[in-house]
């Protein structure tokens, strides 16, 4: 068994309004940012877990965030697994 | 005999009273059900009440989903038996694929707390059966995340098969195609931001909540 740290970004999909963003967005000129744009805003989710591989873990995150972490309606992810230190 | 509706109490629902009394009002039998317990023999009808089941934590529902009544509730709408979300709870029923789409955070990002109109659109659903086609409801909304939305194919089927059976006259938090309330394909599980619960009786400021209901408990009977 390998440990992996696993760094689950969750995303709201292309087209789905993310009005946390756009109001973000919205108030960087007033601090002098009017250079920025495409504001997101997601969540971050950070776990710990035991496979026999890499390929084992990200399966296993990738099913939990299927299942569990996203809305597949409104979410999509993205998964970076790296191995931990032991 | 008088309907016997069951009413979840997650843990952090906040709205099972009023669903309690308001149903009792209405002179059907309500009863607490706890999230934990598996099964609802005996039961007529479910509500799943409005409040933060397991502290809205990920995404409101996502976890309540997961709760051990929930197949009980997906058994018992399965076998054609009446269940209603309101707030909260039709985040739930979504989450929990009993209902399709998704509720967001509303458009402008503002909880809104206020009294709304309503258009009904169906009686063919267990919430409308009583109502008629185009009745204005008066009835309060309460939420932050009521923003309806769902894929194209989706909307194009509700609005085709008739299952959108409420909506917003005035659209308070960005919902798509202004929907209130929507019916699975049975009519039998149907979801609703608007809170009927408090509006059924005059001290309340509206009654408007009331044909719902009634409706509810006549689908139980």
């Amino acid at each position: 068994m390998s440990a992996f740290e696993a760094l689950v970004e969750v995303r709201l999909r292309p087209g789905i309004a993310d009005p946390q963003g756009s109001t973000i967005e919205r108030s960087l000129p007033a601090l002098g940012f009017d250079n920025v744009s495409e504001v997101k805003v997601g969540k971050a989710i950070r776990l710990h877990i035991e496979a026999d591989d890499e390929a084992g873990a990200r399966g296993q995150v990738e099913a939990l965030c299927q299942r569990f972490l996203t809305n597949p309606v409104i979410e999509d992810s993205v998964v970076t697994l790296t191995k931990a230190a032991s | 005999m008088s309907a016997r509706v069951g009413v979840v109490l997650f843990p952090g629902s906040n709205c099972e009273h009023d669903a309690v009394e308001a149903v009792a009002a209405l002179g059907g039998k309500a009863e607490l059900v706890w999230h934990g317990d598996r099964a609802l023999a005996g039961f007529d009808a479910v509500i799943l009440p409005g409040g933060f089941a397991h502290g809205d934590y990920l995404r409101p529902g996502a976890i309540a989903r997961f709760s051990p009544v929930m197949d009980a509730v997906r058994q018992f709408a399965s076998d054609g038996g009446p269940v209603v979300g309101i707030c909260n709870g039709f985040q739930v029923l979504t989450e929990a694929g009993l209902l399709p789409g998704a509720l967001q955070k509303n458009a402008g990002l503002k909880f809104v707390c206020t009294t709304v109109e309503l258009r009904v659109e169906s009686i063919e659903s267990a919430l409308t059966g009583d109502a008629q086609v185009g009745q204005l409801l008066r009835v309060p909304i309460n939420h932050f995340e009521g923003n309806y939305t769902c894929d194209g194919y989706t909307l194009d089927a509700l609005r085709d098969q008739g299952r959108i059976v409420l909506r917003y006259v005035d659209n308070p938090n960005g919902s798509m195609d202004d929907i209130a309330g929507i019916a699975n394909e049975g009519g039998n599980v149907v979801g609703l931001m608007p809170h009927p619960e408090r509006a059924v009786e005059p001290l309340l400021g509206s009654v408007d909540g009331a044909v719902l209901l009634r409706s509810l408990l006549h689908a139980a009977a």
